[in-house]
């Protein structure tokens, strides 16, 4: 019994694990992609399409990916270059993606695939936390992007190239966000239906913040969010009458409070939130 | 690696393209829009027409136009407040769920009850929830700092959640076959319609009025001014002695209270009682109306009529060429993005470098 | 043998309206500790930007062991040996001493080479490194350390100190002297960038003085005392007092007894129960090199940061310590602080909007909350003509505004509103020698009328043409007053340069 818990668990959070691991770089580098819904849903309809149209797993994989390239790049590209509004532009994007994925998957919704299994990636899911931990602990790229993040103006000064590494965490996210995409229409669902990601891009935002920025958290986090949602379901299967929607409540309840609490400075650097988050570079100021 | 277009700065803000910069955005977004609908196989020109044109091509239409350009232009309003002062009201979609959910309250309870009191008790309570809920991220900026944007987003969705458990719980029409939804309100709980057979009501005329009220308060009051400079230079405002949490808390209180006033405007006008779908996004798609119209009443009018359209062309596109309706929120999402990136030519100049 | 690691000729630097550096010359000699002596404004730190790569000369040239470098950016200054510690630290700081030593080196190398470099340097030179603790937990002399070790394992020829003692208590002064010494003993050379004429007397071997970017000498530092230096610092004659001592009366308006606060900033200057009194009509200046509590002072004076603040501020016999600069306002107090746009006016804003941040007690501009706006067209047309702002109207941005024409609406402002103290920190900063004259006789005929005026200036020919008397500050400590007329030239350097019993 805790086995099938624990995988229904993990089943059903992998894909807010790599959104909001893709999301974490981002925002080390000190950029706020309000977005994820949106990549995700796009993620989402061009694997699906591209796996009706090809019927290989592969291809779908890498349009998917390719779409989550260019959706976060439109975003870095007028963040980064045109210095647009970080939250403006993000919600746009998420607002956009929701628009045009409903248009390309109109044809396809209740089209049946053979799904894939999601153990793959969810192992992938693993190895991708695993590997971030690593980066910004050890390597010197890893803490380059959390200089950039922490303090911009004085990583210029020492000679990096803020534009280029935000673009490139850029990038990252929405590769991620793709994938968490990918997952759910192949691997979760499997099919593909409107607006199906429901609100999971703004969860692993809450993800993110949940787990202070730190890789291993997110794990952490995502299995009690899935938690909850589990134990939602599984008590009103017992006919207890406790309202579901306090329990779907509660990863945006302690979100709040998790941003309180990390709100008073000395805090706030002990649990690394980067200091620059939503800041727009100048090199000129 | 030189660059070849550079980007310089000028000596102050470029006055025309200030104004420009949105209906440069529109054009390009029905430019993007006609290849867009090419590329997925439709006419363009037809498309367009379909999606632009017919949606107000008669009274109907026009009213309809005016019925979602109401609370799009209601909430943009009382956003500006915030943005004009640097703080970012993400929750409005919240705040106008729970003015729905205070006001439409007070209209279920007196559902069977006739008097000219009810619609205004109604009013004043969907303003203060409203109000009340943007309250919170103003208490946890001020008191604690908290960044105001994820606060004010995840309690939209907290607001949401609590829709969902009053409309299929506690508050669930008994004769409603077991439908998600409440009881309707009665004839005292409505908004009165403008004219017979059009959808159109008094929410209009309240949101015109407030809108007059609102660029009053910004222009010529003292108050209005300590807003502007608290936005513009944080330093000075300290200086002149202006208290920098009552503005706070001042900005938050009236767009809350003006998302409230939608809501409740929403559930006593076109819809008539409370269930899920009591918005279609109004609280985020507000934002877009606020940047589209610069923050400025005219311009918040003008967007809020063009983001309205959007909507409408979205449903018909939907009826005649069977494209989603979320095909709507591709021109909003497309619209902001040209704006956004056309905002930097208000403040530099394009320059080809030899 | 050319006994000379650095030739500095005739470097030359115009930015709009000032020149920083005008043909400024002069050889810091090998393994030697080499002051740079000046007030603010003396041209130091343009100097040092240029040597640093921060900045490009307009003309001159200079010589590192016989060849020329010119430096386009800071990392070619580092790898050609030129390292630079700055006065404020570029550390990261929730990231560990040895995450920001590998962000400060150029080449790629392992973690573990780098601790064992960093530990070695640190070793050698006596210096205190935890190189797991995170940035944010060290005091500001540790931060020190993590930044000279990172200038050091560039391994440059000469390192660039930058005012660095002025976050150090005596204490970790003394020790950062001794592992100067130590670098110099090994050859390396030491540029160090002070205002503190007892550092330089104590531990240079050479020293260049430079004002209004110019240098006025370079000397062993052996052969002089603190007083030779400070006039050759300061250096001026006494100039014809503009002033007018009959106009001082001698009921006093305003009183400050024991004022103190302490910040636990390495980067704020604590105040130290500061004592002064004006008279009806008296002009009291406070001169001092910046950096030493003007801002702070000022900030108590005017309302804006006064938390925890000890001590009592007197106006007109009312305590106004703890009120609020709006209430110090209604009883005509007038303010005119430091910085012009985004303090004292905003930039986006137009002449006569900014006419409404200092409103003064019984103004008309507004009715129950509404703006009248003839009214403030009026009175602020009234002071653009009044104090010779050149502007073509009053809708005009106050951003677009020559610096000089701003200052005289600021001033100008505060002065329409007929105040009995006008407080003023650094009134003719960054402002054309027209305007600045104008400014300066429109305080003095102020003063003429009865208004008591406290100037804060790191001008000191400036205070002593238009003060009745002045004191200095340092380390947030007052000295005592002095009559401007009869100043100490040598006594005041010295203060300055930072002795203050």
């Amino acid at each position: 019994m805790i086995f099938g818990i624990v995988n229904i668990i993990l089943i059903g959070t992998t894909p807010l694990v790599f959104a909001a691991i893709g999301e974490l770089v981002v925002e080390k580098s000190g950029v706020l992609n309000l977005g994820l819904e949106g990549m995700m849903l796009v993620g989402a309809v061009s694997a699906f399409v591209t796996l009706v149209l090809t019927d290989s797993y592969l291809a779908a994989l890498i349009v998917s990916l390719i779409s989550g390239l260019v959706m976060s790049g439109l975003f870095a590209f007028l963040v980064l270059y045109l210095m647009a509004n970080q939250v403006a532009t993000g919600l746009a994007l998420t607002i956009f993606g929701i628009g045009i994925s409903s248009m390309i998957g109109k044809k396809y919704v209740g089209t049946p695939i053979d799904g894939l299994s999601p153990y793959f990636l969810i192992i992938i899911s693993f190895l991708v936390v695993i590997f971030i931990g690593y980066f910004f602990k050890k390597t010197k790229l890893g803490l380059i992007v959390k200089a950039v993040g922490e303090s911009h103006h004085s990583a210029h000064s020492l000679g990096f190239n803020v534009i280029k590494i935000r673009f490139i965490s850029i990038l990252f996210g929405g590769a991620m966000s793709a994938l968490a995409g990918f997952y759910f229409s192949i691997c979760y669902a499997p099919m593909w239906q409107e607006g199906m990601i429901a609100g999971r891009g703004w969860i692993a935002l809450a993800l993110v913040v949940f787990a202070t920025w730190k890789p291993e958290r997110i794990l952490l986090g995502a299995y009690i969010f899935g938690g909850v949602a589990i134990m939602q379901m599984n008590l009103q299967a017992f006919g207890v009458k406790f309202p579901g929607q306090f329990f779907n409540m509660m990863p945006y309840l302690v979100t709040i409070l998790v941003l309180v609490i990390i709100s008073g400075n000395k805090l706030r650097i002990k649990l690394s939130a980067p200091a620059c988050l939503t800041l727009p570079f100048n090199k000129n100021q | 690696m030189e660059k070849l277009i550079k980007l310089v700065p000028r000596g102050s803000s470029s006055q025309s393209m200030f104004i420009l910069a949105p209906i440069f955005a529109i054009f390009l977004t029905l430019l993007t829009g006609s290849i867009i609908f090419f590329l997925m196989g439709y006419n363009p020109s037809n498309a367009l027409k379909i999606f632009f044109i017919s949606p107000i091509s008669n009274a109907y239409g026009i009213s309809e136009l005016l019925v979602k350009a109401t609370p799009l232009a209601l909430i943009a309003m009382g956003l500006s407040f915030c943005f004009k002062n640097n703080i970012y009201n993400i929750g409005a979609e919240g705040q106008l769920t729970m003015g729905a959910i205070f006001g439409g309250g007070v209209g279920i309870y007196f559902y069977d009850i006739s008097s000219v009191l009810i619609l205004p008790g109604m009013i004043i309570a969907g303003v203060l929830g409203g109000a009340l809920w943007a309250m919170i991220p103003a208490l946890l900026k001020t008191k604690f700092n908290t960044n105001e944007i994820l606060t004010s987003l995840m309690l939209a969705y907290i607001a949401l959640l609590i829709l969902d458990y009053l409309v299929v719980g506690p508050w669930r029409d008994p004769d409603g076959f077991n439908f998600p939804k409440t009881r309707p309100f009665g004839e005292s709980g409505r908004m009165p319609i403008l004219f017979q057979g059009l959808r159109i009501h008094f929410g209009l005329i309240i949101t015109l009025i407030l809108i007059a009220f609102s660029w009053f308060i910004y222009s010529k009051t003292i108050f209005g001014f300590q807003l502007k400079v608290s936005g513009f230079s944080p330093k000075a405002a300290r200086f002149a002695g202006f208290n920098k949490n009552f503005l706070i808390f001042s900005a938050f209180a009236i767009s809350g209270a003006f998302a409230g006033l939608a809501g409740v405007g929403e559930v006593s006008g076109p819809i008539g009682l409370i269930y899920r779908d009591i918005s279609p996004n109004y609280g985020f798609t507000a934002i877009i109306v606020c940047f589209l119209g610069r923050l400025h009443p005219l311009g918040i009018i003008f967007a809020s009529l063009v983001i309205a359209l959007t909507y409408l062309g979205a449903e018909d596109a939907q009826l005649f060429l069977q494209i989603p309706a979320a095909v709507g929120f591709v021109f909003q999402g497309l619209v902001l993005f040209f704006l956004l990136g056309s905002d930097l030519l208000v403040n530099f100049k394009l320059r080809l470098n030899n | 043998m050319n006994p000379y690691l650095l030739e500095i000729n005739n470097i030359c630097k115009k930015y709009p309206g000032v020149i920083a550096n005008n043909n400024v010359s002069f050889n810091i000699r090998d393994g030697k500790i080499h002051a740079l002596l000046g007030e603010n404004g003396a041209g130091k730190s343009t100097l040092v930007k240029i040597l640093f790569g921060l900045v490009t000369s307009d003309s001159g040239n200079i010589l590192l062991n016989r060849e020329e470098i010119k430096f386009k950016n800071p990392s070619e200054a580092k790898a050609t040996g030129v390292g630079m510690v700055f006065q404020h630290f570029s550390l990261f700081e929730s990231l560990t001493v040895s995450e920001n030593l590998i962000l400060g080196l150029e080449e790629n190398i392992s973690f573990k080479k780098l601790k064992n470099r960093a530990i070695e340097i640190s070793k050698k030179y006596d210096l205190t490194l935890d190189l797991d603790s995170p940035i944010n937990n060290l005091s500001a002399g540790e931060k020190q350390s993590v930044e000279i070790v990172r200038a050091l394992l560039q391994e440059p020829k000469i390192l660039i100190m930058d005012e660095p003692t002025s976050v150090l208590t005596p204490n970790e002064s003394d020790k950062l002297f001794a592992i100067l010494k130590k670098l110099t003993n090994e050859g390396k050379t030491i540029l160090y960038i002070t205002h503190k004429l007892d550092e330089v007397i104590k531990n240079c071997d050479e020293v260049t003085i430079m004002r209004n970017g110019e240098v006025i000498t370079t000397c062993s530092a052996e052969a002089e005392t603190k007083e030779t230096l400070a006039v050759k610092m300061l250096g001026y004659k006494v100039k014809s007092q503009v002033t007018d001592y009959k106009s001082v009366k001698n009921n006093i308006l305003f009183q400050v007894k024991n004022l103190s606060k302490e910040y636990n900033d390495p980067f704020l200057t604590d105040i130290k129960n500061i004592s002064f009194s004006l008279k009806e009509g008296e002009i009291f200046g406070i001169a001092g090199v910046a950096g030493n509590g003007q801002k702070e002072l000022m900030e108590l004076l005017t309302g804006e940061n006064i938390d925890n603040i000890r001590g009592e501020v007197l106006f007109d016999n009312t305590n106004i310590t703890n009120l609020p600069t709006k209430f110090r306002r209604e009883l005509a107090i007038g303010f005119v602080p430091e910085d012009r746009l985004g303090h004292s006016a905003v930039p986006e804003l137009s002449l006569s909007e900014n006419i409404l941040l200092s409103q003064f007690a019984g103004n008309k501009f507004s009715k129950i909350g509404i703006l009248n706006f003839e009214e403030i067209e009026t009175y602020t047309k009234n002071v653009i003509s009044n104090f010779n702002v050149k502007t073509p109207n009053e809708l005009i941005s106050a951003k677009n505004l020559s610096g000089g024409n701003l200052q005289k609406f600021v001033i100008g402002r505060e002065i329409s509103s007929n105040p009995k103290l006008l407080i003023v920190y650094q009134p003719t900063w960054g402002v054309d020698t027209g305007a600045e004259s104008f400014i300066r006789e429109s305080l003095i005929k102020l003063s003429k009328e009865g208004t008591s005026l406290l100037i804060i200036s790191q001008d000191l020919d400036e205070l002593i043409e238009i003060t009745h008397s002045v004191s200095v500050i340092s380390k947030g400590k007052l000295s005592e007053p002095f009559e401007t007329k009869n100043l100490n030239i040598e006594k005041l350097g010295i203060m300055m340069g930072g002795e203050i019993d």
